[in-house]
Order: C-alpha cells, then structure tokens, then sequence
C-alpha cells in the first residue's frame, strides 16, 4: 500500500478549477518531486493533502485511510507535515518558541528533547539563534526554521513547498543535502519544487504538473532523459 | 532567601498592608476604593490582554462582560442575602454569605462567559474584523437589554449591595471586598501566566503569528481562539461582581458603556501587548491618573486619548512591549520571565 495516494483529485477555489483530476503516489521511504510551473496547482496539490483544501471530487489517501474525514489539524496527528510555500514561521516568537510549536501536536517530551538534538544537528545555524525572534533570521535561516519546525511533528510524510525559494545558490544545496539526510534518516518527502535541476537530482521519481493536470509521471532519470522537460524545465535546448 | 520565594512572599505582603491597613484604618476610605478599583481595572487589562494582546484578535465590548457579571451576581446575593422589595426577605442567613458571595461572583462569571461563548461562536468563523464589530455591538445591546429590565431598574440601576455587604460586615468585620478583589487580582495573573505558558497558549499565540501555520501544527484554531474567548470573558464577569460589591452597591447601565471597554483597551496598549506585568503596572498607573484626573469632569476624555496618541508616538509597543518584568531584572525570571528553553544539555 502506498504511503500517500490521490485518485483524480478536483479542486477549486470558488470558480477556479485548479485541480483538475490528480492522480498519484508516494511509496513509503521515497523522495518524489512534483515539477511545474508558476499556477500549476503544486501549492494547491499540497494544500489539498494537508487538509486546508478540501477536494470537491476524488479521493486522498494516507496508508489507505481516506483523509477526507479529517481537518487540517487533525491531519498533523495522522503524522503529515508540511512546510508552506513562504515559510509561514511565527515572526514575533523566538526559534526556540517554533520549534516548540512544531512539537505542538505530541505529548512525549523524551522524544521532543531527542528530535529538538536531532534538529539542531541538522541546522547547527538554529541552535546558535535558538533565542533570536524568528523574524529577524535571514530567508535561509527562516527556511531551515520552517523544515526543523515541521520535523519537529516527527512525521512519517513531510509536505515541503519550494524549499529553495528565494536562497543563494550556495544555500540551496545544502538545502538539498539536508533534504536528503532527512530521507535517510526515514521520512517520506514530496517535494514541490521550481529548480527541477535539483528537485530531479535528489529525488527518486517525480510528476510533472501542467495547468492543474499531471502531464507526466515517470522516475527522476526518466524525466531527466525526456525532452519536454529538458526543454520546459531544465533549460535546454 | 531563595528566589522562588520572593514573589509569594512580596504578595504576602501586599495583602498584609493592604488589607491589614484597610481594617486598622490606618487607609481611609478614598484609599481603600482605590485598591479595589486597581484591582478591578488589574482584572480587566489582564484578561483582555489575552484576546487583545496574545491572540492578537480586537475585541472592544470587555465592559458588556462586566455589566453581565455585575448584574448576574448582584441579583444573585441581593436575593439571598438582603431585605428587597422584588426578592422579598433575605432567604439565607448572612453569616453564609462570606463564602456565598464570592461563589455569585464566580457565577456571574460563568454567566458572562456564556455570553462570550454565544458570540465568540459567529465571530471565529472568519478571521477579519468581525469579533470587533460584534463585540462593539454587544456592548450596546447588552446596555440596552439592561435599560429595557424594569424588573432589575432598568436604566435607573440596581441596588441592594450594600446591604448584602452591610449584613456580612455585621457578621465580621474586616475588609471582605478588599479580600476577595485582591484574591481575583491575584488570581487572573496566576490564571493568564499559566494559560499562555501553556501548550494551549501557545497555540493561542502561533494563531495571532500565522493562523494556517497554527493549524498546520496540529492547532484546533476554532476550539483554543472560542477556549480563549470564554475565559477572557468570564475573568470580566468577575471584574463585573466585584465592582457591583463596591462602595455604594449600586451599578447601573450607564457604567458598563463603551467608555468603560475603552477604559480597559487602554490599559492594555498602555501597558503592552502581550504583557502582563506590563498590564499589571499600566493599570495601577491608569487607576491613579483616573483619580488625579477626577477634578477635570469629563475633560478627563481628552487628556486621556492625548496621553494614547503620545504614547503610540513614542513608545509605539507600550510601556513593556511583549517583555515581562523577569526580561527586565532577571531576577524576578522564575516568577515573571518567559518560559526556559527545553536547550539540549550539552552546552
Ligand atoms: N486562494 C486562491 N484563490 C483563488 N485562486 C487561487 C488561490 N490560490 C491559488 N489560486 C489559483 O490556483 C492556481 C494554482 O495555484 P497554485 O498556488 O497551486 O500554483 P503553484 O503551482 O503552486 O504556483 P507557484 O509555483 O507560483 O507557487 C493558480 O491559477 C492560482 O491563481
Ligand atoms: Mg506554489
């Protein structure tokens, strides 16, 4: 059974159909990559899995069990995490404070202190500002914020939205890295980004998204070889 | 001394000299009614604070929770405790009503709780200005609902409180108000400490920070902002009994206006958003101002709003920001600070 599954999923913001019958899947273990350009519903894909969007038609799936009946912050406990498009950190609470909000949802505190550890191994930058208010980090910092926060939830599926957003090329590899470590160390990612070069480099496979349909599905080497996405998404010609 | 100790201790003492020089008269009245209006107006800041500030929502009715408390509990004891001509004889016996008193009190704040919980209910569905809007309407509906209660004297108020409290003095005489009014100061501080250190409250303020993000946490939004909102209100009702209690034992409609609620969200930008020994000091501060400004009338409304806009221009986070006291001497942190980091041992 897949960890995460959409069948022909619709969704709509009022009139707008932005979704227009996604299907796909994320096995347990897997890094998938969900590519496509500006207003190609990959925000929307994401919203619709974490709850905050309710699809009008088709199903999501976690582990087989239908989400449908569940809230957005019911969803959390079912063990999805996402870190949303622009971050949405607490500006005016300290690194520390979020990092606690991101546990918000658990009640072991042993397990807490251990993945808190784990968090700042991860984002040695984090540790060093744990008591500095979240909006004063720089966008990098802001963004790991965002990651520790959301693995904070210790989720079996982590949601992230263009985590390479707005970063210097420098720091987007290490972003990469960190994603990839995190894949290791067990958690199932699907991965929303534009930099398909990267998101195609650390990802096992990956959807291409194209006005709310997936054009294409196949695995990170595949979609490297095709050119359509050469083409559209990798800048060659 | 250990630190832990000061602040118990430091209380301790306030209530002795308070209360102990209230009953030795060694406080003559006019200074007694001040301690009680600090403590009320202490109530007041602190548990708006909580919506105000840490939720970062605009409520602006605090006083129709008040006047709910006021009228609930005054009726309440006027009925069980004094001679009145709609509830008849007194139909308890008064040395009952040291313990029955602050139980209507408490009462009236459930009540007013309720009322918070009716309209928190359409207010939440939406995130904008609409708490603002209704609890402003609130205020007047309330104000109104009372005037138009003939049973209760309408717009022409309701009395018997002295007399309840008359009949409880008469039992033993020491300064019962000044007693369970510094109880409930005390009490709202402790409450509102405890609550936004919580887990819950800090769900209450990741919603004020990014309320999608808060619900992405795990946050019931809807539950903690309604949870919030109840308690705020309630804390008011109480406010309310006590002040109903005072000296006079008589309220009216016309106490409980949007001046009033004005009064409170003063205090609370004074004193700072998010603080609440900032909103402790700005009301002891505000309480005195009141009373220093007494002699000009109504003109005292615009000193007031004059001292707001000043306030905004120099000191736009108010007299503490979001800071408490611990942040300030870091000797009072144990009591007043921010919460310790859980930081991993090993530095
Ligand atoms: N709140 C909203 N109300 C109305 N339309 C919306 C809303 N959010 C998104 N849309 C529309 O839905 C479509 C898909 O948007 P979505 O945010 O999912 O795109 P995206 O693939 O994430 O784009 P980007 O790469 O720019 O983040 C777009 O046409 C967008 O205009
Ligand atoms: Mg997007």
């Amino acid at each position: 059974m897949p960890m995460l599954e959409l069948q022909d999923v619709h969704a709509y913001y009022g009139n707008i159909h932005a979704l227009k019958g996604i299907s796909l899947t994320v096995e347990e273990g897997e890094i998938v990559t969900l590519i496509g350009a500006n207003g190609a519903g990959k925000t929307t894909t994401l919203r619709t899995i974490s709850g905050l969007l309710k699809p009008r038609q088709g199903k999501v799936y976690l582990e087989g069990e239908d989400l449908d009946q569940y809230k957005a912050h019911e969803i959390v406990y079912k063990g999805v995490a996402m870190v949303p498009e622009g971050r949405g950190i607490f500006a005016k609470l300290t690194v520390a404070e979020n990092l606690d909000m991101g546990a918000y949802s658990r009640r072991d505190k042993k397990g807490i202190a251990e993945d808190l550890e784990r968090v700042f191994e991860l984002f040695p930058r984090l540790k060093e500002r744990r008591n500095q208010v979240a909006g004063t980090l720089s966008g990098g910092e802001q963004q790991m914020l965002a990651t520790a926060r959301a693995l904070m939830a210790r989720p079996r599926l982590l949601l992230m939205d263009e985590p390479s957003m707005g970063l210097a090329p420098v720091l987007v590899e290490d972003v990469f890295d960190r994603i990839m470590e995190i894949n290791h160390e067990g958690t199932t990612i699907l991965l929303v980004e534009q930099n398909a070069h990267m998101a195609l480099q650390v990802a096992h496979r990956g959807y291409v998204l194209q006005t709310g349909e997936i054009v294409l599905g196949d695995t990170a080497d595949g979609l490297r070889q095709n050119p359509m996405v050469q083409k559209a998404y990798l800048g060659m010609e | 001394m250990s630190k832990k100790l000061a602040v118990p201790l430091l209380v301790l003492a306030l209530f002795v000299i308070i209360v102990g020089g209230s009953w030795l008269r060694i406080f003559n009245e006019y200074w007694q009614v001040v301690f009680f209006y600090i403590g009320i107006n202490i109530i007041m800041a602190v548990s708006l604070n909580l919506i105000n500030g840490y939720m970062g929502e605009f409520s602006c009715g605090h006083a129709a929770f008040m006047a709910v408390g006021a009228y609930v509990s005054g009726i309440l004891t006027v009925w069980w405790f004094a001679e009145d001509k709609v509830f008849g004889p007194p139909v308890l016996p008064a040395s009952l009503g040291i313990l029955l008193v602050p139980v209507a009190i408490l009462i009236g704040g459930l009540a007013a709780s309720f009322v918070g919980l009716l309209i928190a209910i359409p207010s939440f569905r939406t995130r904008g200005d609409y708490l603002a809007i209704i609890t402003l309407a609130v205020n007047y509906i309330v104000k109104s609902a009372i005037e138009n209660m003939e049973i209760i004297g309408g717009p022409r108020g309701f009395l018997g409180m002295q007399r309840v409290m008359n009949a409880i003095t008469a039992v033993l005489d020491i300064p019962w108000l000044l007693i369970w009014t510094f109880i409930g100061g005390i009490g709202t501080i402790i409450l509102i400490q405890r609550f936004v250190s919580s887990t819950f409250g800090k769900g209450v303020m990741a919603i004020r920070e990014d309320e999608v993000a808060a619900g992405l946490m795990g946050v019931n939004t809807r539950w903690v902002k309604l949870i919030a909102f109840m308690v705020s209100c309630g804390l008011a009702g109480v406010a309310g009994g006590l002040f109903a209690h005072g000296p006079g034992g008589y309220i009216n409609p016309g106490m409980f206006t949007i001046l009033k609620s004005t009064e409170a969200m003063v205090m609370v930008y004074l004193g700072g958003m998010g603080s609440i020994s900032g909103n402790v000091l700005s009301a002891v501060f505000f309480t005195l101002l009141l009373e220093m400004l007494r002699p000009l009338g109504v003109y005292k409304w615009v000193v007031i709003p004059l001292l707001l806009v000043l306030m905004m221009l120099f000191r736009p986070s108010g007299l503490m920001g979001s800071r408490e006291l611990g942040d300030v001497f870091p000797q009072l942190r144990a009591w007043f600070g921010k919460e310790e980091e859980y930081a991993p041992a090993s530095n």
